[in-house]
């Protein structure tokens, strides 16, 4: 009977593979990623196994492109377009931006923690609390630092907000933009794996600025040498986060523009804090409570400065 | 400005300007005891209007707006800043809870939002009345403690309103602008010092 068996041709439908009519035929269960095929030696393996690869290995990606396709489909000027840049809980949001302050070498921001779901609120709410952050704990600063003196008058310098938020909010939206155009003229020269959309490297620059909130707040304290380790810290773990990210998307190019895009993105970044730093918070000065004494000790004080 | 059923335009077209304003007024009181007492209820979002969170604003401006002496440059916020910050600040809230998925109309979060100055509304007549004393530790700590309970009535009366128009696994993100929004304006009030 064996022989009959193999000259028959197998059928692959419901009934023929149950396991009662046909105990040593493989069956495929696509049910979860813990179930793999029983194989039986003799059987035929050749197309129908790598179908099998395909569909479990695969199931998710072709999920996903479906829900991709879904997602993008309103035309650009109706309400729903826009909740797709939304759809975030809040748990993902700080999944993000735990990511953004826990830069592990190797684990790209994008892919671990972005997923084709770019997000509009982090970027936007983050900025903003960073605007507030810097042009209030400046405002602070500069109180505590002049406090003793006779002639200062505090102001609440409230022009300051509007600099401070024309000044992130222009490093956030203009900076991605340059950097997604840039990727894209290099992408049509040298055929790149990696590539990001413009929402995604918002995302990655918006959700990087979490840590200059707490910078900002702790450079409230007027010691230069704090403040300097601060931004050192601050730049060091942002600036990574940045520089993992858009390794990928440059490494397979020219060994010199993968260099240079790299140290431009991390110089712009320094840049940002450097200029935030200069510009909002005043120099504590070492000798303003010594206001009346004579030239001597002011310039002994300079000197050490 | 009232969402009111239309068979009743008829007889408050006779009645007299007296009355057409002091229905009005009381509609605004009645909104204002139910912030200052806040319960989840129904009310300000029903009848929404924007009346009250007009007048509100006004008032905050006009209270924060210095006299024009030195205010050119790095002085307090203008009268022009403070009613953008305040409109713009709430149109901003309302367009990040709708995108999020709340079901909340427009107006009404507006609505709720405007009301809900309220309270920072009466911190910034008691830090007016407080800078009449005699400046020093003493005031800025009395001014503090003001501000710090009137910005958490305002968190919790808003809180109150509008939680529950979100889906829940977004609550906190659609609370942290609110939180954001009058943290700011309890810090205008607080670093307003006259001349």
């Amino acid at each position: 009977m064996a022989a009959v068996d193999d000259l028959q041709f197998e059928e692959f439908g419901d009934a023929a593979t149950s396991p009662a009519a046909n105990p040593g035929a493989t069956t495929i269960h696509i049910e979860g990623p813990s179930e793999s095929p029983t194989h039986q030696p003799g059987l035929p393996r050749g197309s129908g196994g790598e179908e099998d690869d395909e569909l479990l290995g695969n199931d998710d990606s072709d999920k996903t492109e479906l829900l991709a396709g879904q997602k993008k489909s309103s035309p650009f000027w109706t309400f729903e377009y826009y909740q797709t840049f939304f759809d975030v809980d809040t748990y993902q949001v700080f999944d993000r931006i735990k990511g953004s302050l826990l830069p592990i070498p190797g684990k790209n921001f994008v892919r671990l923690y972005i997923r084709s779901n770019p997000d509009l609120y982090g970027p936007f709410w983050i900025c903003a609390t960073l605007v507030f952050a810097i042009a209030i704990s400046g405002n602070l600063s500069n109180f505590l630092i002049h406090l003793g003196e006779k002639t200062y008058h505090y102001v609440p310098e409230f022009r300051k907000v509007s600099i401070a938020a024309t000044i992130i909010y222009a490093y956030a939206w203009l900076v991605p933009l340059a950097l997604w155009g840039f990727l894209m003229w290099r992408n049509s020269k040298v055929m790149n794996i990696v590539s990001y959309s413009f929402l995604e490297i918002v995302c990655v620059y918006g959700y990087s600025l979490f840590i200059y909130i707490p910078t900002a707040v702790l450079w409230v304290i007027p010691q230069k040498a704090v403040r300097w380790i601060l931004v050192m810290i601050a730049l060091g773990i942002s600036g990574s986060v940045l520089a993992m990210t858009f390794w990928p998307a440059v490494r397979e190019d020219n060994r010199r523009i993968a260099l240079a895009t790299i140290v431009t993105i991390v110089l712009l970044h320094t840049l940002l804090s450097v200029g935030c730093l200069a510009y909002f918070f005043d120099a504590p000065e070492m000798d303003h409570h010594l206001p009346a004494t004579t030239a001597a000790p002011n310039q002994t004080a300079a000197a050490a400065k | 400005m009232r969402s009111q059923i239309r068979e009743f335009d008829s007889s408050t077209l006779n009645e007299s300007v007296q009355n057409t304003i002091m229905r009005d007024l009381k509609a605004v009181g009645k909104k204002f005891m139910h912030v200052l007492y806040p319960r989840k209820s129904n009310t300000l979002l029903r009848d929404w209007d924007l009346w009250g969170p007009l007048i509100l604003c006004v008032t905050l401006a006009l209270m924060l707006q210095r006299s024009s002496v030195d205010s050119e440059k790095d002085g307090g916020p203008q009268f022009a800043e403070v009613f953008v910050i305040v409109w713009f600040g709430a149109v901003t809230i309302t367009l990040n809870s709708k995108l999020l998925g709340g079901n909340i109309s427009f107006f009404q979060s507006l609505c709720v939002l405007g009301y809900c100055i309220l309270p920072l509304t009466v911190a910034m007549l008691v830090c007016r009345l407080v800078l009449l004393a005699e400046p020093g530790p003493v005031n800025f700590m009395v001014r503090l403690f003001v501000v710090i309970v009137m910005f958490a009535w305002s968190i919790v009366a808003s809180t109150a309103f509008l939680a529950d128009s979100q889906p829940p696994n977004r609550k906190a993100l659609a609370i942290y602008p609110v939180f954001l929004f009058y943290f700011v304006i309890s810090w205008m009030i607080l670093t307003f010092t006259p001349q």
